[in-house]
């Protein structure tokens, strides 16, 4: 699914990922650990398609439908309800039977009484559960997820383990993460990044 | 038609923002009409209706610029830029359904200002009002492109204007032309001139913007 | 260290040669603009200015072009090297540009007593580039280096080669509402002497700025391979 030959990254003078050589199978399960600054977030980016390489050579065997994203900003807009956030984004990837899905994630993440308030007045947490509904919506055979336990709660991060073991198997999952404990049993490959 | 069906939900959604927090539309109202008092003020006695004319463009645009330096606004705070450059749909989409959504709000603003214009000094003639028109695609078209570029620099609203002004001169040359010239036809037909290859170059370049 | 380096097409002609070469041209070329080309019958020596002055502006208008067309490169081919060159050639158009503001403004002076004049439709088109370009270099330099900032200039300086005609038509458009022209603008009739000298001053100017634009892309380069340098000595 993944490809990397001595992929870097840099901005100018400063070096935001170290040539990296990595492979990912159809249905594997990375887990990316590392310290601040040590280019996790960067090495997502690539993955996702939202920086270019500086050198070496990337492929990823997932168009951009076929993609989903965590970010450390939940990418959704801070004044629109969590309905219509996941609507905009429902017909932007073309999910069929679009309102049953956000129903059932909404419904699944906790959302479904706030479904009708702006993101902007969510907690954290609340904000993190919309953002991995929006990650999750039209059922991506990659999942790249940066940091996704951060801000979640107890039963959030039960919620996300739940998620994740559904997954793990079926499609190929990218994550970054400074609890790897909480992944170890799911992971297929780990990555430690200095 | 898939691609204008997600340029429809994009705009859609700019207008539904806008409708809920209210801040960019009354902001350029009350600015357009300051603007037309000042001038006002700044044509002396003797000073004829056509300076007045010109001075209205001066108001249209610098009012443009105010929308235009908001537009991307809602896409910073949450990120939602990056969300939509992951979509699987056409990039330049974004870029369309952004101005469509820009050109519904300069034109809403027309509607009251050029009426308002027409009180203060004198109306502008049928040629003038389809040369605001066409001005109007030309500086969303322009102006959009040229605010997402600015959202990716640091200095942003301030870089803005520096950026549009010179593109937007050729536009103020046309609408002044339509509004006072003896033969206007030609200044709508340099407007669309300029709307086509603008438009066809901001639609084809829209992508590498907001990517690398 | 797998990065590319950027030089790795030999260029033809070696930049002291280039030097060489276009300082002969320019010498060339102030002798035969001064002295060799007979005085204009209606501007007198003023006239001599037109010898820089159009040369110039036919140079700076190449360099916007030659920036746009290696922006094209860029964004068609993703290679970075054409970044440093689109960057390279506008800064020296920019240059050349506020040459010819500077040069035409010295011939209004002397020709019409003025030292701007709206009527000069080359005089305010290039006032628009250069504010136009000016922004490019706003723009450029408040967008962190990378891959992001080399497209926004690439798709900045296409705009500026559809901005060149497109403001030349509306600055010739302006002319019926703003103020008639009162001035004869047809150039000067020219003589084979005259032909000739302008030539070879056009032919100097465009070298003198191809050796500029090979100088600081070697100083640019030279800077950037000198910084990989360091770095890969200090870890």
């Amino acid at each position: 699914m993944i490809s990397a030959r001595g992929v870097e990254k840099r901005y100018g003078r400063r070096r935001a990922l170290r040539p990296l050589d990595l492979e990912l199978g159809r249905g594997g399960f990375l887990v990316v650990t590392g310290a601040n600054g040590s280019g996790k977030t960067t090495l997502l980016r690539l993955v996702a398609g939202l920086a270019a390489p500086t050198g070496g050579e990337l492929d990823v065997a997932a168009d951009r439908g076929g993609l989903g994203y965590l970010g450390h900003e939940p990418l959704l807009y801070r004044d629109l309800t969590a309905l219509e956030n996941l609507d905009l984004y429902g017909r932007l990837y073309r999910v069929p039977e679009r309102r049953e899905r956000i129903g059932m994630l909404l419904e699944r993440y906790g959302l479904w009484e706030v479904r009708a308030e702006r993101m902007s007045s969510y907690s954290r947490g609340m904000t993190q559960r919309l953002a991995l509904c929006r990650a999750l919506l039209h059922e991506p055979e990659l999942l790249v997820l940066d940091e996704p336990f951060t801000a979640l709660d107890g039963e959030g991060a039960e919620l996300l383990d739940r998620q994740l073991a559904e997954l793990a198997g079926t499609a190929t999952v990218l994550l970054t993460t400074h609890d790897p404990a909480r992944v170890e049993s799911l992971a297929t490959l780990r990555l430690a990044l200095a | 038609m898939s691609y204008l069906a997600d340029v429809a939900a994009l705009a859609r959604k700019d207008l539904r923002l806008e409708l809920r927090a209210r801040d960019t539309l009354p902001a350029m109202l009350l600015f357009v009409l300051s603007t037309l008092v000042v001038f006002h003020f700044a044509l002396p006695t003797g000073a004829d209706e056509v300076a007045a004319q010109g001075l209205l463009w001066v108001a249209l645009v610098f009012t443009a610029l105010l929308g235009l330096a908001r537009a991307w606004a809602p896409e910073r705070e949450g990120g939602a830029l990056e969300g939509l450059v992951l979509a699987p749909s056409d990039r330049s989409a974004i870029w369309l359904g952004k101005s469509a959504a820009v050109f519904v709000f300069l034109t809403l603003i027309e509607l009251v200002a050029l009426p308002a214009f027409a009180l203060f000094f004198s109306p502008l003639p049928a040629e003038g009002i389809l040369g605001v028109l066409l001005a109007n695609i030309g500086i969303c078209a322009v102006g959009t492109l040229l605010a997402a570029m600015a959202a990716a620099s640091r200095t942003r609203e301030l870089i803005l204007p520096l950026l549009f002004l010179p593109l937007a001169i050729p536009l103020v040359v046309g609408g002044v032309g339509a509004s006072v010239s003896t033969d206007p036809g030609r200044y709508l037909l340099f407007l669309g001139l300029y709307d086509a290859v603008f438009a066809i170059l901001c639609w084809a370049s829209f992508e590498y913007v907001v990517s690398e | 260290m797998s990065t590319s380096s950027p030089n790795s097409r030999v260029p033809l002609v070696s930049v002291p040669a280039l030097a060489a070469l276009s300082a002969a041209f320019v010498g060339l070329a102030i002798v035969l603009a001064l002295l060799v080309a007979p005085e204009d019958a209606d501007q007198g020596i003023s006239q001599r200015i037109f010898y820089f002055h159009v040369p110039i502006a036919l140079t700076a208008y190449a360099c916007f072009g030659w920036g746009a067309w290696k922006a094209l490169r860029l964004l068609w081919t993703r290679s970075e090297r054409y970044d440093l060159e689109s960057y390279v050639a506008i800064h020296q158009g920019t240059i050349f540009g506020a040459l010819t503001l500077a040069t035409g403004s010295i011939w209004a002076k002397a020709s019409w007593g003025h030292w701007w004049v709206w009527d000069s439709n080359q005089l305010v088109l290039f006032l628009v580039l250069f504010l136009f370009y000016s922004a490019y270099f706003m723009l450029r330099f408040s967008i962190e280096e990378g891959p992001r900032r080399a497209n926004v200039s690439a798709v900045y300086a296409l705009f500026g080669v559809a901005l060149i005609p497109v403001s030349f038509f509306a600055i010739r458009l302006a002319e019926d509402f703003i103020h008639p022209t009162t001035f004869n603008r047809d150039g000067p009739q020219m003589t084979g002497t005259m032909f000739f000298a302008f030539c070879v001053c056009w032919l100097a100017i465009t070298l003198l700025a191809y050796t500029l634009y090979r100088v600081e892309l070697v100083g640019k380069r030279l800077d950037a391979n000198l910084r990989e340098l360091r770095e890969i000595l200090t870890g």
